[in-house]
């Protein structure tokens, strides 16, 4: 989308969430995992951030915790702040924060089937959202249902809207969940793998539209991923995790042509890619490691090609290597 | 001790594995009193053929019929009509499936439901052994257990573990290693990296590479990711909607693809790279995959053609040779 990045890179970033030194941990009966240790991560107004990382980094855990809803106990909030309009959402009271989740602040989840409720019909989980945040009655809600079923291109919306979620496809039933997720016309949308689920021809409509939409509402995004190809069509910044840490964070351009962190370089060297044909894939060694059983030192140490005798000692620190362009590793220049 | 790698070296130029006219179709909802019911048609009438040490890699979308494919040449489920041909015998019609089945191996997407969760690493890979070499004795068996073990980059401490104390990919290892234990000649692989991380995806894309090489394997890979397909096959087979619409060596089906459905799928995936994406140019498909239940009449692919015409509404396109070893099923591909 070239026309949507040149617009946000000319404006002004102005920072619409900022969420620094964040900490969750799960208290399991193996014991305590830290799943987020010290996340930093600012979304700026009318921008797609991707968050990308592999299973278990804790992309969808530091997601989950700004909107509160990760299940405490067993989980736990530790550290942190996470400001938005002024206001730390670690702290705000739950009838606070029910006027964000769905207003201010919605979520989209990767599995549509588990996450809309089974019992009832697409339309009156939309409508819900109108009743519940803007107080409408039953059938205004409805209309007004059917409306944003039209604005996320489902067609025939009216009788759609009369359909059970079993009734609708994969993709109709995303199309579905992002109709609820922006009902309330959100400042942030956050998206949880929305197209893992989806087969390419039908990623690549809901990936249109959520780029068609970011335009006219003039929200931001963040959208959390393992596929770097999605990141690279819509995201305008990147973040990786690995471990529960930011590792990287950067501009596109700054990740993908001159990334700076070996798992970073890992990480694109292991893709397989249409355009370079038959190219050998490079694999990352090793496993992630068990986050209550992490190397000493930098979390990476134990699978990095690039390791030195500090890296198993001390943690390296997240220092600036750019404008913008941020990383976590001892390494002074890039080696590849 | 029997080696693994004692196999037959060489290709031929005889179809190893010949499928024709394949078809599936399961009945759904309850049979009329004429004994006729409605039906799923799976697969619908197709054909390939796979040389010797080639991997036929089979791309297509949820519900295109490519597991069912899959399963049914292994005889995992009764094809409705067709004929499969392996290595000069009939396997569609044998009574004698055991003796086949250890030349042709399976395995599955989801290394976490595939393996047996009481069975210890041993034992797993031990069951093939039993099963098909009853005649080795059992310290035999336990070598040729570590071999293997080796061979996927496992280790013999490995063997008294169980399931639930491997990684994703660790398990996919093993599961490999089942199938590979008692030394097969076809492995049908259903998605068997799909489930994993992108690191760890790398790694067993590059050891099914090196497998292949050092044992001549021939298999049929399914798969749903384009970009890690090419990685790996030759030829690949385009399936929709139950049909195959285009058949072709790897670098012709990449370079110039003949059906209006494979073009738009390959458009359709996203490449890291922002400088090309911000080139890429989707041709986005317009509505979902049709119900198998209630396929379009004529070219299965014409509602959502493009080119789509008057005889395309009409008839069924059968798949035509147009390049040497490249066929489509397109009435427009065929006569441009």
């Amino acid at each position: 989308m070239p026309d949507n990045f040149e617009n946000i890179s000319g404006k002004i970033r102005t920072p619409i969430l900022e969420v620094r030194d964040l900490s969750v941990s799960f208290h399991l009966l193996e014991g305590v995992i830290p799943a987020v240790a010290g996340v930093d991560m600012v979304l700026n107004q009318g921008e797609v951030l991707g968050v990308v990382g592999e299973s278990g980094c804790g992309k969808s855990v530091t997601a989950k915790s700004v909107l509160r809803i990760i299940p405490c106990p067993p989980g736990s909030i530790d550290s942190g702040t996470a400001m938005f309009e002024d206001r730390n959402l670690l702290e705000l009271t739950e009838a606070e924060m029910e006027g964000v989740r769905g207003n201010k602040i919605s979520m989209i989840f990767q599995e549509p089937m588990t996450s809309l409720n089974p019992a009832f019909t697409v339309g009156d989980q939309i409508a819900e959202v109108f009743r519940f945040h803007r107080g409408m009655k039953k059938r205004e809600a409805f209309e007004r249902a059917v409306e944003e079923l039209r604005r996320v291109e489902i067609p025939d919306p009216a009788k759609r809207a009369r359909s059970y979620p079993h009734q609708l496809s994969g993709g109709m039933r995303q199309r579905a969940m992002i109709a609820i997720a922006l009902a309330c016309r959100p400042r942030i949308l956050i998206a949880d793998e929305p197209t893992t689920a989806l087969d390419v021809t039908i990623q690549a409509q809901i990936l249109n539209l959520m780029g068609q939409l970011q335009t006219d509402i003039g929200m931001s995004i963040i959208l959390i991923t393992h596929n770097l190809g999605v990141v690279a069509s819509i995201a305008d910044r990147v973040v990786i995790m690995y471990a529960g840490r930011v590792v990287e964070e950067g501009t596109i351009d700054d990740i993908f042509a001159c990334h700076h962190h070996p798992y970073t370089h890992g990480l694109l060297r292991s893709v397989p890619r249409l355009d370079r044909p038959s190219e050998d894939l490079q694999e990352i060694k090793g496993i992630v490691p068990k986050l209550n059983d992490l190397p000493r030192g930098c979390a990476f140490s134990n699978r990095c090609d690039y390791v030195m005798e500090q890296c198993r000692q001390r943690e390296p620190v997240f220092k600036p290597i750019g404008s913008g362009h941020k990383s976590r590793c001892w390494l002074e220049n890039r080696p590849w | 001790m029997v080696s693994l790698s004692e196999k037959k070296q060489g290709y031929s130029g005889e179809p190893y594995l010949s499928v024709t006219g394949l078809k599936k179709y399961f009945p759904v909802g309850r049979r009329s009193l004429t004994g006729k019911g409605a039906v799923v048609k799976a697969v619908d009438g197709i054909s390939f053929q796979l040389k010797k040490g080639q991997i036929l890699g089979l791309v297509g979308e949820s519900g295109c019929g490519k597991t069912t494919t899959g399963r049914t040449i292994l005889r995992l489920i009764e094809p409705t009509d067709g004929n499969i041909v392996f290595d000069g015998m009939d396997v569609t019609h044998t009574r004698d499936m055991k003796a086949l089945r250890k030349k042709m191996q399976f395995v599955f997407q989801d290394p976490y439901s595939s393996l047996n969760p009481r069975m210890s690493i041993f034992r797993i890979l031990k069951e093939p052994l039993d099963n098909f070499m009853g005649h080795m004795s059992r310290s035999d068996k336990k070598d040729l257990v570590v071999q293997t073990l080796q061979t996927v980059g496992l280790t013999a401490d490995h063997m008294g573990r169980f399931p639930h104390e491997f990684s994703g990919g660790q398990r996919q290892r093993v599961a490999l290693a089942r199938s590979l234990v008692c030394s097969p000649e076809l492995m049908v692989c259903d998605e068997p990296v799909s489930a994993l991380d992108v690191s760890i995806q790398a790694q067993v894309i590059n050891l099914l590479k090196r497998l292949k090489q050092e044992y001549n394997l021939s298999m049929v890979f399914i798969a749903h990711d384009l970009a890690v397909v090419e990685h790996l096959c030759d030829p690949i087979a385009v399936m929709y909607l139950g049909g195959i619409v285009e058949i072709s060596p790897k670098e012709e089906l990449y370079s110039s693809p003949l059906h209006p459905y494979t073009q738009a799928l390959l458009s359709a995936v996203p490449i890291p790279d922002p400088v090309l994406e911000r080139q890429r140019k989707v041709q986005l498909l317009t509505g979902d995959v049709p119900s198998p239940l209630n396929a379009p009449s004529g070219c299965t692919f014409h509602p959502r053609c493009p080119l789509a015409g008057e005889e395309c509404r009409l008839q069924r396109p059968q798949l035509v040779e147009i390049r040497p070893g490249h066929s489509a099923a397109c009435f427009k591909a065929a006569s441009p």
